[in-house]
């Protein structure tokens, strides 16, 4: 029971943003109830179902989540979606403090005809799926033409490349889905191509994530060469100190010119300067239109402009890859155009005016760049504008989960404590176990609380 | 991969690579920061915030400053943890001019 004068905190999402804020304000007001809400059953946001199953030591990131999770203060509340179950202002009236680290969690479209054709799918669909996300459990993705494509060159479009021409017995030890490991032994993919407007100077790879699509067993790499001459504005873009990344992503690029193919192995096909046009086929892709484009600007502001040449691909799989955005919460202020909650240091504005009491951190603070460390300082700076702010706020008290709580469970609503996540993880250790993989996720709601139900006898695990 | 600080660190400390650390793996003393590589998960996320280019992977490390590998183990395995960005050393801006930064 929260003592009354407990500043009561609420925290949407359960990333790695929201698990900051939360390591933040316990350590700033450390008598604090911190209540961090998820969707889903399983805390810990992408580094679970977006970080790809090959990159394990990445996850370990996640001890650091799960000791946070032990402090004194802290519940995580999970398969509750805040704008569903529970209206913003439920949260407002039940906490002093609500900060929403909810992530972007929408697609960029390309805006093209034949977007939503069979075959076309987002990067977003095909990670949650391989990575057992429960939304994306059902997807269907056709493996079984030679050709697929990823439209845009940042680390997601690389993630999903790599999955794609990896030989499926090295990924058989990973934490990847069942279900898309069955599907992936059975594809037919023998092309990927990597496609990008800018050039090999803008891509947005981090060098490491490109480093490593030269070192997929068995596949071949190729580049046009005409794709590695740079313009004079390239050049001076690799010359300066802001370059440095890309000038890295360069030389790995050419590096990468006549990696040979494998037996039977696979092959990534980088391309530059090539913007889609439209996506084409009876009923489904089997058609990519490219322009082909030139670059023209100054250094760092060089933009793509296509010219009248044109290129067809044939190809029976695309994935777009052009970025994320948030989606608007019932009860919150959004901006379309950024994808973002409109904030000065975390504080969210309406109408340039901070609403109190409601602050935002993460992707849904500052749009979706960066990576897992960038949500640290992002939301240190948030919390720090919470604890300047609190002289101001009404901290008479308020009730947190226990005002609300049992209205969930009466509309017959399942929320799950932390315990209730550790006894899902325990099990998911143990189904990965035979089968040399850290972990068998669960990739169904239901199937994660029937678990939880099971272990019951071994303490207490759903909040009762 | 193992990341290491370098010598560029010295009399700077700026501390950005501690603030962005996912891990809270930056030991630190008087001078400069180290990186724990036990606790390490090789993001990276350090290497481009640090004003001075002090950061490095194994695999990017000039020969001359291979030595810090050991130096980063064994001051890590010595020091205390730091997981909060501090001020810069006061002679930082100086250092950093020195360095051409």
């Amino acid at each position: 029971m929260p003592q009354s004068g407990t500043l009561q905190v609420a925290i949407v999402g359960s990333g790695p943003s929201g698990f900051y804020a939360a390591e933040a304000l316990l350590r700033a007001k450390p008598g604090a109830a911190v209540d961090m809400f998820d969707r889903l059953p399983t805390p810990f946001g992408l580094v679970r179902g977006g970080v790809a199953p090959d990159h394990p030591k990445i996850k370990q990131v996640i001890l650091v989540y799960d000791k946070i999770a032990r402090s004194p203060g802290f519940s995580f509340i999970g398969n509750v979606t805040v704008g569903r179950d529970i209206a913003v202002a439920d949260l407002q009236a039940a906490y002093h403090v609500v900060i929403f680290a909810n992530g972007a969690d929408a697609d960029r479209r390309l805006g093209i005809q034949g977007e939503d054709l069979r075959g076309s799918h987002t990067a977003t669909e095909f990670v949650g799926w391989y990575n057992g996300h429960p939304d994306y459990r059902d997807r269907v993705f056709d493996l079984s033409g030679e050709t697929a494509a990823v439209i845009g060159q940042g680390n997601v479009a690389a993630d999903v490349a790599r999955i794609l021409a990896t030989p499926v017995d090295d990924l058989r030890r990973t934490d990847i889905a069942e279900h898309a490991l069955e599907v992936l032994a059975e594809s037919r993919v023998r092309e990927i191509h990597i496609i990008g407007r800018r050039g090999p100077a803008q891509a947005k790879f981090t060098s490491v994530e490109l480093k490593e699509l030269g070192k997929i067993r068995g596949c071949a790499v190729s580049i046009a060469a005409g794709d590695l001459e740079l313009n004079g504005a390239c050049q001076a873009e690799l010359a300066d100190p802001r370059g440095d990344e890309n000038r890295k992503n360069v030389d790995v690029l050419r590096g990468f010119a006549g990696i040979p193919a494998g037996a039977g192995g696979r092959r990534l096909c980088f391309r530059f300067l090539a913007t889609p046009l439209r996506f084409s086929g009876p009923g489904r892709v089997e058609t990519i239109t490219l322009a082909r484009n030139r670059l023209q600007g100054e250094p760092f502001r060089q933009v793509a402009i296509a010219a009248s040449e044109t290129v067809e691909l044939p190809c029976q799989l695309v994935f777009r890859s052009i970025g994320y955005k948030g989606t608007p919460l019932p009860g919150i202020v959004f901006h379309e155009g950024t994808g973002t909650v409109p904030n000065r240091k975390g504080r969210v504005l309406d109408r340039e005016a901070p609403v109190p009491g409601l602050y935002v951190t993460g992707w849904i603070k500052r749009g979706p760049t960066g990576i897992i460390g960038t949500n640290r300082a992002d939301s240190v700076e948030t919390v720090a504008a919470i604890v300047e702010d609190l002289a101001g706020l009404d901290l008479s008290p308020r009730p947190g989960s226990a005002g609300l709580l049992p209205a969930l469970q009466a509309r017959g609503l399942r929320p799950v404590s932390y315990a209730g996540w550790q006894a899902i993880d325990l099990v998911e250790r143990a189904r990965g176990e035979p089968k040399g993989k850290p972990r068998e996720k669960f990739t169904r709601i239901p199937d994660m609380l029937q678990t939880i139900d099971g272990g019951r006898s071994t303490g207490p695990s759903a909040l009762e | 991969m193992t990341i290491v600080v370098t010598d560029n660190c010295q009399r700077c400390r700026f501390t950005e690579c501690v603030a962005v650390c996912p891990v809270a793996c930056f030991h630190a003393d008087a001078d400069m920061v180290y990186i724990d590589n036990d606790i390490c998960i090789d993001c990276r996320a350090c290497i481009p915030v640090c004003p001075v280019k002090a950061i490095f992977g194994e695999d990017d490390l000039p020969a001359d400053k291979q030595h810090w590998i050991v130096v980063n183990a064994e001051k890590s395995r010595a020091l205390p943890v730091i997981d909060q960005k501090q001020d810069p050393l006061p002679t930082a801006e100086q250092r950093r001019a020195e360095l051409g930064y």
